[in-house]
């Protein structure tokens, strides 16, 4: 077992872990983060994307171990306290953006990610930006919707694209949690 | 699937690291970002039993500018060898290679040593470490050791690094006065490329002075396409002497055949990628 200590959605947690837990079943089985989902177990799909220290990673393609003292955000943590949505949910929501939904935590996950770097992307980066995220039900069009959207409402809006740092989040005082 | 059990450590020091290696035998394995051997743990491909993580070793990452060459270290991954400046001036081919690696979450946590390492001969970084003349500095039991790329890739998934040896930095010459290009050809996006060619061209004026050519997937190690380079070094700077170059691409490559593409295709795809990536390397 390995001691790791990380912050998830703002929540610190310390745990012992085996290092061969994949850091998407540390999420799911041990600390209940369920929205992440296992797609594929083969690295393509991307619908375990969350991110670590603010950058997509495939969660299913990460060791618990590798994630220790790592700030990770989940679809779980891109809410408001007041059940808010995050504009990239927003606009997933408005544009139907998703059909069966197995893919959507994923995309809007490297969503985030995609515009945090680039805060106006065309259809074309998109399009390559979200190209580690598969969409069974191929709905890709409306997701190339949902993000350009999303990207014009946080221009206008001046909304900061990452969530903010838990530090930054004075109604989320970092809470320590041992499981 | 869940990977078999390991023993896991994260030193902080080169020489910490080789000694875990060392002690741990024939089953330790060194772990960059885990973008190549995660995979290979969870369908049980790799079983060691002792995991030697690079991430906690400061002295393998940045990027520093030495003169005549900048000299990259194993652990940058590839997401900051495309955000670094001295690369995008004086080595773009490195970071235009880069750009077609996988895809963002892929590319944030995978590294380029990693992927040199790994000798995945339908990397694509490979074939542009091979085209640009790269070094490789090892660390081992025995001290440090510097291998050109010509003795680095030596069979498929086997690099010069031994399993008690750690892949430090790369040094890569500058290509001041040089053009460059990466053509890569996959079926898909995020996909593997089918065939891949680095070019490097030196122009003087009307005629091409030096030439460096590189294959992706056309054997089991990146391949040099000597006969491309010798035909058109001295030669006019024109595309229909990069064409009569090009033909020759696929000379002395053994590429295999395997459910995207037949040998036959992959040599035809040699010669079309070689005439497009050398002349955009050229600008012609
Ligand atoms: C979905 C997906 C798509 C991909 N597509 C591409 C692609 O299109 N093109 C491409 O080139 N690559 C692709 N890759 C591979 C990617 O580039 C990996 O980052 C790379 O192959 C390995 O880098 P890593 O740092 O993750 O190494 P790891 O996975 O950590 O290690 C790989 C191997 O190298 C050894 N190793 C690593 N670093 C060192 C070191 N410093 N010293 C000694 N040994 C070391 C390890 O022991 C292991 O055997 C893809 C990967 C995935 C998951
Ligand atoms: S479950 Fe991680 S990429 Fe598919
Ligand atoms: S909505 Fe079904 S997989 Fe994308």
């Amino acid at each position: 077992m390995t001691h790791i200590s990380m912050t998830v959605d703002g929540v610190r947690y310390d745990d012992d872990v085996e290092p061969r837990t994949l850091l998407v079943h540390h999420l799911r089985d041990r600390l209940g983060k369920v929205g992440t989902v296992v797609g594929c177990d083969t690295s393509n799909c991307g619908s375990c994307t969350v991110l670590m220290a603010g950058n997509s990673v495939k969660s299913c393609t990460v060791l618990a171990v590798q994630a220790d003292g790592s700030d990770v955000t989940t679809v779980e943590g891109l809410a408001g306290r007041d059940g808010s949505l995050h504009p990239v949910q927003r606009s997933f929501h408005e544009t139907h953006a998703l059909q069966c939904g197995y893919c959507t935590p994923g995309m809007i996950m490297a969503a985030v990610d995609l515009l945090a770097e680039n805060p106006d992307p065309s259809d074309d980066e998109i399009r390559e930006g979200l190209e580690g995220n598969l969409c069974r039900c191929t709905g890709y069009q409306n997701i190339v919707k949902a993000v350009r959207e999303a990207g014009a409402a946080m221009r206008t809006s001046g909304q900061q694209v990452p969530p903010a740092k838990p530090a930054e989040r004075p109604e989320t005082a970092a809470q320590e949690v041992t499981t | 699937m869940i990977p078999a059990a390991f023993e896991y450590s994260r030193p902080t020091g080169i020489d910490d690291a080789v000694r875990a290696l060392s002690e741990g035998g024939e089953d330790a394995k060194a772990m960059a970002g885990g973008q190549s051997l995660i995979p290979m743990l969870r369908l049980r491909l790799a079983v060691p039993s002792v995991v030697v993580d690079l991430a906690g070793i400061t002295d393998l990452g940045g990027i520093r500018d030495d003169g005549d060459a900048l000299v990259i270290g194993a652990m940058t991954t590839h997401d900051e060898v495309l955000n670094d400046e001295l690369i995008k001036t004086h080595v773009p081919l490195i970071a235009q290679a880069t750009a077609t690696v996988a895809d963002r979450q892929v590319r944030h946590r995978g590294t380029f040593g990693g992927s040199l390492a790994h000798a995945d001969p339908a990397g694509d970084l490979p074939s542009v470490a091979a085209a640009l003349d790269a070094s490789f500095e090892i660390a081992g039991p025995a001290g440090r050791r510097t291998v050109p790329a010509s003795e680095f890739f030596v069979d498929y998934l086997t690099s010069a690094v031994q399993p008690d040896e750690i892949l430090v930095s790369i040094r890569v010459p500058k290509l001041g006065g040089w053009g460059s290009h990466y053509e890569k050809f996959s079926r898909v996006a995020q996909a593997w490329a089918m065939v891949g060619v680095a070019a490097a061209v030196r122009r003087d004026n009307g005629t091409i002075a030096d030439a460096r050519v590189a294959l992706t997937n056309m054997g089991a190690t990146p391949v040099r396409a000597r006969a491309v380079e010798e035909a058109l070094i001295g030669g006019p700077a024109s595309a229909d002497a990069v064409a009569a170059a090009a033909e020759r691409a696929a000379e002395g490559a053994e590429p295999s055949s395997d459910v995207s593409a037949s040998a036959d295709y992959r040599s035809h795809l040699a010669t079309v990628l070689t005439r497009r990536a050398v002349s955009a390397a050229g600008r012609l």
